[in-house]
């Protein structure tokens, strides 16, 4: 298809804001250098941030056009659109959040890297095409790393930069390798080319290895089980701020791509897994690694007495019940999946909001950090209480709407067969697991006495109000489920799902 | 609609309450006060528009998700207005019975009057989602007021409750979402999938979900020992409104997913239903007898008269069914008011639930109020004639007696095992003879308590004089054409 360079700057106008952005704070902070005070470069450098992504979001609401770069590079309709607008919403929240953050001098590089794992995400959600896709996540990954290690003086930051990094390497490699077998067995690079092949040829072996080796390389983004190894270290390591961005921006993108995978690219080898009627494929794959992961994750986090890290295993249990969701492999299935990703990675924002809140004011993360939260910081305990209910899917909050989503998308499968309400039974059992971590979390916090003296609690400002608006937002999105499900849908609609 | 007004007054009471900050409990008490004779009158209003109406009213019907066919739809038969209203007056006298919270008062009677939104919420619940919502709405702020303001072993007692609540509630979303699938239908709506001809092989292993999920909160055997410890842990008004109102969503649950949309599956599992409810009534009644603790003793007599509620519904005929609905209303009354006498009146004064050392204080002397109230309470509870157990137990035995008659025959036996221990009980706590000195801060009864007894006694009392108004609406709840398929599955005239 040709293409002149005036459709190809409008159709990645957005990322090209972004990563301006990121080189203009980096200059900005250059030249403000070591004389000026670390808070006022903070400021500028997230300010700047902001800005960039404030108008990255009003290019694509209101100029952007729809239309594929050669070989679905890049595809811009409403859907793409959309969530690449919720990737710069969840990264400004991000930055908001950062303002305070003491781990580091270099705050422009920070938010630098910051942007450019954005851009990676943002290419990765608009992608049809398995090589971009790959780089694309290799460029979200690499910020990434940098971002879990940016704290040098921490050497649990930089032992979890380390893992992760390792983990990621190796996951890469499997995701390229599979990618390339699936090359092999299709000779296309594009999505819908390879489904169209795809279902000519049907199931080979060399494909299912292909398969088996893309979702070792998308289980690692995701972190579900057994790809999860690195997320509690990560979580845990990163500097707060930037584990927020590992748990909201980078899954929303992951599970997108991995919707569209099983959506666009591989329905015709979805396979089939139910009563004594199984055929190998895409989906039972998919299944095997939801039970593990709302089984692992959810078990793990019972033991955990680290808030990020709790938040890290419970990341891994949802993780499985997305999964779980995504069996069902058609246009409700993608619906029920973003819808979830984006409202679980508000909810994690605000959560590691929260945390990053406490650290500041109590000087850790762990339990006894939390103890009797709600008697010094009454506002800020009540967020916490939000979502964490939320996170545990209790009405009217957005988690109960998007897991009742999800597990109803689930026992659709089969049509009416119910083929897998084994699965949907392993989660609802798990959920049941989980509601007894969540509680003892909010025991911690609401009903335990604090420790020592009460002194007074530090302002918030710009992160409290951040905090308090996502929480308003996870209460509104569960009353009305229709503010983030509706303009889903007609982008669903739109982009021809 | 008034009815509709019972959820609102209860939410924004709840906010109300929470902004008033904690300290001022005055304040927070009187705003709850306020908030819950509100919908306690709502809930009288709307009930009696309702009552006599033998069709569905709704209230509000609108879109909620539309992409899955989910309404937000209230609306209220003769069934769920009965509950409504117990819910009203229990709400009442809960503020009034715990009168003296004063530590973090505003998340108390914020947490509570939530707890209450729930439940005025899953009784007029006719969407399943929306149902479902509210129940599990129910299920959090009951964690909370047992986990901060309550007694011995509180934080084990509410994980223990609120697990159970969950485990149950995972059961009905599993039975849910079948029952959404196999009707077929797009829609939620609770009316549409009963009449959705839903697949008898499907309604076989549906139903016991449904059914169990929900009968673990109205205390079904075995399922039944989170609401002992439960009960006895958690602060007076908790308390009271876990064994007035709490365990009643289960029963209602039980009656209007379980049976109402699944009734060929009610019929198949009734035998299995009407052994646990029995094994219930009769093993609760027994370990009732030995208990130490006081709020033990109410705790399992809850157990046990919540089975009658479960014999009734498993008995399918309509005397059972609407036996079983008047129970509810009727324990609900009585547990609260026991609740409240045990939790407010003894302990907070004694600070001790003992049998063994209340024996020695002479409680009817030190106490008179408190001692009058008990024992016609336990006259209540005993099922004499005159008050509402009565007519209630009476119906749900005769129910039974027509479906099942080795069970009602053991059940009448739990009855008299209900008379024993409530003398058991009634006459160690008050009326033994005062060989140690009265505690001194056995202050006398305050104007509130004497408020909430004289309003839940008077309920009872009422209902058992003439139960015929609340039978009516109860019997034109069970003819509207919302049950039409439970009534041809179980073959009702």
């Amino acid at each position: 298809m040709a293409m002149n360079y005036s459709q190809l700057a409008q159709l990645t106008l957005a990322e090209a804001i972004v990563v301006v952005t990121a080189l203009v704070v980096l200059g900005v902070d250059l030249k403000m250098g070591a004389k000026v005070e670390l808070g006022t470069r903070r400021s500028w450098a997230c300010g700047l941030g902001v800005l960039g992504c404030v108008a990255a979001v009003a290019w694509l609401w209101v100029g952007a056009p729809a239309g594929t770069l050669g070989g679905g590079m890049q595809v811009s309709d409403a859907l793409t659109r959309w969530v690449k607008m919720v990737l710069l919403g969840l990264t400004v929240g991000t930055l908001l959040l950062s303002g305070r953050s003491t781990f580091s001098v270099h705050v422009g590089e920070y938010v630098a890297v910051l942007l450019l794992g954005l851009v990676g995400m943002m290419l990765m959600a608009g992608t049809e095409n398995v090589l971009v896709l790959f780089l694309a996540l290799e460029l979200a990954s690499v910020s990434l790393y940098i971002l879990v290690g940016f704290n040098k003086r921490d050497p649990r930051g930089t032992e979890a930069a380390v893992k992760y990094f390792l983990f990621g390497g190796m996951a890469g490699a499997f995701l390229l390798f599979g990618l390339s077998l699936i090359y092999g067995a299709t000779g296309a690079i594009e999505f819908r080319a390879i489904a169209l092949k795809l279902s000519a040829s049907g199931v080979s072996p060399l494909l299912l290895v292909g398969l088996v080796m893309v979702l070792v390389g998308m289980g690692f983004k995701v972190a579900a089980v057994p790809f999860h190894f690195w997320a509690p270290d990560a979580y845990q390591g990163a500097p707060t701020p930037a584990a927020s961005f590992i748990a909201a921006g980078s899954k929303v993108a992951a599970f997108f791509v991995l919707g569209k995978l099983t959506v666009v690219a591989f329905p015709a080898v979805s396979g089939h897994w139910s009563w004594g009627n199984v055929s190998p494929g895409w989906t039972p794959l998919l299944a095997m690694l939801s039970a593990a992961s709302m089984v692992i994750g959810n078990l793990a986090a019972l033991t955990q007495r680290n808030v990020k890290r709790l938040l890290a295993y419970s990341a891994v249990a949802h993780a499985g019940y997305v999964l779980m969701a995504l069996v069902e492999g058609r246009s409700m299935a993608f619906s029920a999946v973003t819808f979830y990703a984006v409202t679980y990675a508000i909810t994690a924002l605000g959560a590691f909001g929260v945390v990053s809140l406490v650290e500041v004011g109590t000087g850790g993360s762990d339990w006894e950090h939390f103890r009797g939260l709600s008697r010094r910081a009454p506002g800020l305990a009540l967020c916490f209480g939000i979502f964490v209910l939320s996170l545990a899917g209790i009405p009217p909050l957005a988690g109960f709407f998007g897991k009742f989503y999800l597990f109803l998308v689930a026992m659709t499968v089969g049509g009416g067969d119910y083929s897998l309400v084994w699965l949907v039974g392993l989660g609802a059992a798990t959920t049941c697991v989980s509601f007894f971590y969540y509680l003892r979390l909010l025991k911690v916090v609401f009903v335990e006495a604090p420790e020592g003296e009460v002194g007074a609690w530090p302002k918030g400002g710009v992160e409290f109000g951040t905090v308090a608006l996502t929480a308003l937002g996870v209460v509104g999105i569960g009353c009305v489920p229709g503010w983030v499900l509706g303009p889903l849908q007609n982008a669903l609609v739109a982009a021809g799902f | 609609m008034a009815l509709t007004w019972t959820i609102w007054i209860s939410m924004l009471g709840a906010v109300g309450v929470y902004l008033a900050g904690p300290l001022n409990p005055s304040r927070c008490r009187w705003m709850a006060l306020v908030a819950s004779v509100a919908g306690c009158v709502a809930a009288m209003l709307g009930a009696s528009q309702v009552g006599m109406n033998s069709e569905l009213v709704t209230l509000v019907r609108m879109p909620w998700v539309k992409p899955l066919g989910i309404e937000f739809h209230l609306a209220a038969d003769g069934v769920s207005v009965v509950l409504v209203l117990l819910t009203g007056i229990a709400a009442v006298a809960g503020i009034l019975f715990s009168w003296n919270v004063s530590v973090r008062a505003n998340e108390f009677f914020a947490l509570y009057l939530l707890l209450i939104t729930g439940v005025y919420g899953v009784f007029l619940s006719f969407d399943l989602f929306q149902f479902f919502a509210f129940y599990e709405l129910a299920i959090v702020p009951k964690y909370f007021l047992i986990a901060i303001w309550g007694s011995t072993r509180r934080e084990y007692g509410a994980m223990k409750l609120a697990l159970y609540s969950f485990i149950g509630s995972a059961l009905v979303l599993v039975g849910v979402l079948a029952v959404f699938i196999g009707s077929g239908t797009s829609s939620f709506d609770l009316v549409r999938l009963a009449n959705s001809g839903l697949q008898p092989s499907v309604q076989t292993w549906a139903f016991p979900l449904v059914f169990v999920g929900f009968a673990v909160l109205a205390g079904m055997w075995p399922f039944h020992t989170w609401a002992p410890t439960g009960h006895v842990a958690a602060p007076t008004a908790a308390s009271m409104l876990l064994a007035g109102v709490v365990m009643k969503l289960g029963a209602y649950g039980a009656l209007r997913v379980g049976m109402m949309v699944m009734p060929q599956g009610a019929t198949l599992w009734a035998p299995l239903m009407a052994t646990l409810a029995t094994v219930g009534i009769v093993s609760a009644a027994l370990v009732a007898l030995v208990q130490q603790d006081f709020k033990f003793v109410i705790g399992y007599s809850s157990v046990s008269h919540m089975g009658f509620v479960l014999l009734g519904l498993a008995s399918g005929n309509p005397r059972g069914v609407s036996g079983a609905i008047l129970q509810m209303f009727s324990h609900g009354v009585i547990a609260g008011l026991l609740f409240g006498v045990v939790g407010r009146m003894v302990y907070d004064r004694t600070h001790t639930r003992e049998l063994t050392l209340l024996e020695g204080l002479g409680l009817a002397r030190a106490l008179p109020f408190a001692a009058v109230t008990f024992t016609l309470a336990a006259v209540a509870s005993m099922g004499l004639p005159g008050f509402s157990g009565f007519v209630a137990e009476m119906q749900v035995l005769t129910g039974a007696w027509q479906a099942f008659p080795v069970a009602a025959l053991a059940a009448g036996l739990g009855v008299v095992l209900a008379v024993a221990f409530t003398l058991r009980v009634l006459q160690k706590a008050f009326l033994g003879p005062a060989t140690t000195v009265a505690p001194e801060d056995a202050t006398p009864i305050t104007l509130p308590e004497k408020l909430g007894a004289v309003l839940l006694l008077g309920t009872s009392l009422v209902v058992g004089l003439y139960p015929k108004f609340l039978l009516d609406w109860i019997d034109g709840g069970l003819g509207s054409p919302a049950f039409a398929t439970m009534r041809q599955a179980f073959g009702w005239p």
